[in-house]
Parts: structure tokens; sequence; C-alpha cells
């Protein structure tokens, strides 16, 4: 996701490595399955529950769920040290070409959750939709009021997520298409903060995580001019309607076999959709 | 301190009357034992509370050693130096430190940090001395007995909620009050961040007003001077050093402070002279961003270069500070 291969949550990664450290305590000696999944930061959370809810079930097995980005797991993905890659994008061509190259089989791709960012405007706000290209103008700094996007003639004040934050990653690649925010950006730490700030700012515009609050309205997001204005319902984004969703996916190099089956399927199945939604995603079917 | 107050000291540390030593369910230990056993149990309380006073030196000391170690890179390291280093901080003033093309401009955090502090300085200097003033020099003690435990009660609010109530109620009235083109600004940020050091100030403004000797007053007051001639032109400048040290206290920790701005400031990195403007400060930058980055990258590096820089600040700020208390000391003790 990152130039750095990804930011690391090192809360998670040291509890999935506590995780391993048991698991090898107690799976050594009765040699149960192991499964090692790896990939997308913002999958770690949901793979880490997913985990915890199938090795209940399945004292035998061993799930192990490490971060380091989408890039990071597709590679282990190629080099055979993980045997379930998450990503929170397909895989290019060239990624799908080496794993064919070198296991004479494309890769198996599973899309279990999707993520969709909501758009905040203060209730007030006589502007209802916006297409992506007047987002990205508003957050790279090109429009600064609103009468530019069909609004009442008052400056525009942009709120969004640190930087730190996996939202602030994505929204910079989706919407900005990797420009840089504009200096006046106000970054807030967490969905709640730009929330109460919209919600408190008639000029106000934010972006977040779905969350739903007295004084802010969802605006409604076009892809371009011609599409019609598409509200971010989780039936909209598990549609892919919703222009700022995507999919998230598990990887596995052949059709998924054994234990690692019955994790993938797990994952599709009702508890495991009911923790996409717990953990603040949508459920993929 | 009070005249009374000292007497209780001095007759906790008369020696007692020696008969309530020796009663006679004591009677089995000879004087020697018993004077032995006290002196080791003295030795190990004296040698737990050396062991307190010293591990929090020692951790003091490892955080510096810690904080520079992790900074160290930005000098020494080519390359984290390709991305971050003084030079790199001072060629933009974009801080994008997230991106395909990281900017690692550090001229608005500084540029923040000073109007936060400016802005919060100049709220909580006058609020804080001037209600030690009355508090020591004009209040009835009944009032002043209510007064005290309340500002220090200010100072027990934790500084995310007063962050919180100044992101939520503070910033419309700021907004309404100042016209503000921006929600939260520096001037918001400031306002909050002087509520967390008035009582700062306040405390330490009011003790040095008190130990000023009542005989300076009375002379002034004797000479005909009015009770204000009195407080602002005897009672404050003898007191002066203890004032000024309240001051850099407070100061210290507004320059320190996070939660308070990192909640009202809107964090946005601006280069401007607008105190009303959004801005970005060191340690909301630090907090805000520190975890969750690659361990060991130039952001990384980074970050804890700006912790260091920060950390020099308050502790030039710290020692201006001690040597204005020593200085008050000295001044009162010649009196």
């Amino acid at each position: 996701m990152s130039v750095f291969g990804g930011r690391t949550r090192w809360p998670i990664v040291m509890t999935a490595m506590l995780a391993l450290g048991g698991a090898f305590g107690c799976a050594g000696g009765r040699g149960g399955a192991m499964v090692t999944v790896k990939g997308s930061d913002t999958m770690v959370i949901l793979g880490q529950r997913w985990a915890e809810a199938y090795m209940a079930g399945h004292p035998g097995t061993v799930i192990q769920v490490t971060g380091g980005g989408s890039g990071t797991g597709i590679a282990a993905l190629i080099n055979g040290t993980t045997d379930i890659c998450m990503a929170s994008r397909t895989m290019k061509d060239e990624e799908r070409q080496s794993i064919q190259q070198r296991y004479g089989e494309p890769p198996h791709e599973i899309l279990v959750a999707r993520d969709g960012l909501t758009i905040y405007l203060h209730e007030e706000n006589q502007v209802h939709e916006l297409t992506l290209a007047q987002l990205k103008a508003i957050y790279t700094g090109r429009v600064t009021r609103w009468n530019q996007v069909g609004g009442a003639s008052m400056p525009i004040i942009a709120y969004g997520r640190e930087n730190s934050s996996g939202t602030y990653e994505y929204f910079k690649e989706h919407v900005l298409e990797k420009e840089d925010f504009a200096a006046t950006v106000q970054t807030l730490p967490g969905t709640a903060a730009v929330v109460n700030a919209v919600s408190k700012d008639p000029h106000g515009i934010g972006y977040g995580g779905a969350a739903y609050l007295k004084g802010v309205r969802e605006c409604a997001v076009k892809r371009d001019d011609a599409s019609a204005g598409v509200l971010p319902s989780a039936e909209n984004v598990r549609s892919g309607a919703y222009p700022i969703s995507r999919g998230l996916f598990l990887y596995t190099r052949k059709a998924p076999a054994g234990a690692i089956a019955a994790f993938v399927e797990f994952a599709l199945s009702d508890p495991g959709q009911a923790l996409v939604t717990e953990v603040g995603y949508y459920p993929a079917r | 301190m009070a005249p009374s107050s000292g007497s209780t000291v001095a007759a906790v540390a008369a020696p007692l009357p020696r008969a309530e030593f020796q009663p006679g369910a004591l009677a089995p230990y000879t004087g020697a034992a018993r004077r032995r056993s006290r002196r080791v149990r003295e030795a190990v309380i004296a040698g737990v509370l050396r062991v307190c006073a010293f591990s929090a030196v020692a951790g003091l000391l490892l955080i510096v050693v810690f904080v520079l170690r992790e900074a160290m890179p930005v000098l020494f390291d080519a390359a984290t130096r390709k991305e971050a280093s003084l030079r790199a901080y001072f060629a933009t003033s974009m801080w994008q430190p997230v991106g395909d093309i990281p900017k690692y401009g550090i001229l608005p955090l500084l540029v923040g940090t000073l109007k936060v502090v400016v802005a919060a300085m100049t709220f909580a200097i006058p609020v804080g001395v001037m209600a030690a003033v009355f508090a020591s020099e004009f209040a009835p003690a009944r009032i002043r007995e209510m007064l005290k435990p309340a500002v220090e009660m200010l100072a027990g609010i934790p500084s995310v909620v007063l962050g919180f109530f100044a992101l939520i109620v503070m910033a419309s009235w700021v907004q309404s009050v100042t016209g503000a083109h921006s929600r939260l600004n520096a001037v918001n940020a400031g306002l909050a961040l002087g509520l967390g050091i008035i009582p700062t100030i306040f405390t330490v403004s009011e003790d040095a007003l008190r130990a000023v000797p009542r005989s300076y007053r009375e002379a002034s007051l004797a000479l005909g001077a009015s009770r204000w001639a009195t407080a602002w032109h005897v009672t404050l400048p003898a007191a002066g050093a203890g004032v000024a040290a309240g001051i850099l206290l407070g100061l210290a920790r507004a320059v320190g402070e996070t939660m308070i701005v990192l909640m009202a400031s809107g964090n946005a990195a601006i280069v401007s002279g607008d105190l009303l403007d959004s801005v970005r400060t060191l340690s909301a930058s630090i907090a805000a961003e520190l975890a969750e980055v690659v361990v060991g990258s130039p952001h990384y590096s980074t970050l804890f270069f700006l912790g260091a820089v920060l950390f020099a600040a308050t502790f030039i700020i710290n020692v201006f500070a001690g040597l204005f208390v020593e200085r008050l000391r000295k001044r009162l003790a010649g009196a």
C-alpha cells in the first residue's frame, strides 16, 4: 500500500507473534494443521477475528495472521511463505503471471468483504452529491468554495483523517489518485472526531467509516458527471455501485484444499460474514 | 510558609521525653538491641527511598538515550538522509510524510507550535497571575480557600476532555466571536491549552506571592500606598522570580501538551502568521503519526527527531524556571 511496504499495526503484529509462540507450544506435539495468513493491514483485525473464531471451533488447527500490507502478502504468496494472502486490492497481471509460472496454475481469488468510505456533509449544506473529480478538487485544494460545486457561496472546510490511518491512504489512492492533500485539510484523530467536527461546521466536509450522528448527512457520490449519485448503503457498497468502495480478498495459490479450504469457507459462512460487519466492513454476499 | 506550620514541624522534630521510649511491654529488649534494629530499619527505608528516587532519574536518562538513538539516523544514516535530513526539513514547507514522494517540511509544525503557544500564553499569563494576586492579596480567607482548590481542580481535568470540549463547544463560540474562517484554529487550541496551564501558573505564582514577608506589605501600606499599589509595586515585584518560574513551567507544559491541540487545532500544516488559521504542532504530529509508522523508516526517525527538539525546548525552559525559583529563594532569604 505505501512506499515503505505497508505501515504496521504493531500491537496486532505482537499479538500475532504471541499467538504464534503459543501455537508452537501447544500444536507442536499434536501435529495439527497450521495455516498462515498474511497481507493487507486493513484486513489484519478481520483476519484475526476469523482466526480466533475458527480456532475456537477447530482446536487442532492453528491459524497465524500477520499484516505488512497487500503487496507484502502477495509477495509472500508468490514466494510460498504464506498459505493465504489477504489483499485490499485485486492482483496485478504480473503478480498473477508469476504465480502461474511458478506453480502452473493461476491464483485463486475469493472476495470476502467490501470496504466503503462515507463522505459527510453538514445537514444544512445545499450540496447533496459530488463527483469523484469534485472530491479530488476539494481535497487537493483546487476548489475552495461550495459555490464552485453547486452549493451556497461559502468557503469549504475540509476535514480528514491522520496520515497514520489506513483510511487516509485509501482516500489518497482512490480519490486523490496519489496526489497530495492540500495543506489546509484539517486532520483529526478518528472517525468520531471528524464526524463531530462536520456536525458543528456548516462549511465542513469529511470522510471516514460508516457513522451516524445528528447534524451530518451522507453525501451521494457520482463516478462522473454523467452517472447518478449513489449513497453508501450496505447494498450499494456490496454491489460495487458506490464509487469509493473496494473489495477485500483472500488469495490462495491453487484451489483451496484441506484446512485452507475450511478456513476460507468459514470466512464466507454466516458467522464469518457477521464478523465482517462487526469490524466495520460490508459483507461480500 | 506560615509561622504556625513552622512551629508544628519543630515540635515533631524535638526529641520526645525518654520515658516514652521505654514502656514496660518492651522490657525484654535491651536498649542496644533496640537501637540496632532501629538503625537497620532506618537504613532499609532510606535504601528503598533512594532506589525510588534514582529509578525516576534512570528512567529519564533511558528515555533521553532512546529518543536520541532513534533520531540519530536523521543526522548520520545515509539511506534515511536521502528522504529526511536537516536540509530536507527546511527545503519544503509541506508536511506530507506519507505518499509516493514524502515531504518532510517541519517549518509549518514549528510555526504552528509557536502560534498555539503564543495564543495560550497571551490568555493564561494575565489570567493566572492576576488570579494569584487576587487570591493572595485581596481575597478574604473564605474565598481564597474555595478559589485555590477550584483552580487546582482544573488541572485534574484530563487533557483529552479539555480537547474534546474545545472541539465541540468552544470552537463554535470562538468562531462566532472572532469570525474565523476555520472553526478549529490556533486561538481555539490556545484558549483550551490556556485552561490547561492556568493552574500551573496560578499555583506557583500564588505560593511565591504568599512567601513575600508581611513586613513588605505593612511597610508599603504604612507609607500610604493603596492595596492595589502595594500588590502591583511591592508584592508582585518581590515575588517576581517565583511568578516568572510559574510562567515558565506553564510555558513548558504548553509546548509539550498534546491531546488538547490534537483535538482543538485542526492539525492542518499551514505556514501563516494568522492566529485564526488551523495549525499543526510538533507534539500533535508525533501523537497522531507515531502509532502506525514503520519502525526505522525516515518518517519514524523524523518523528523522534521532533521529539528530541521538543524535549530540548522543555528542558531549557525548565532549567530557567529552576534558576528563577533559586533566585527568589535567595532574595527572600536575604531580606
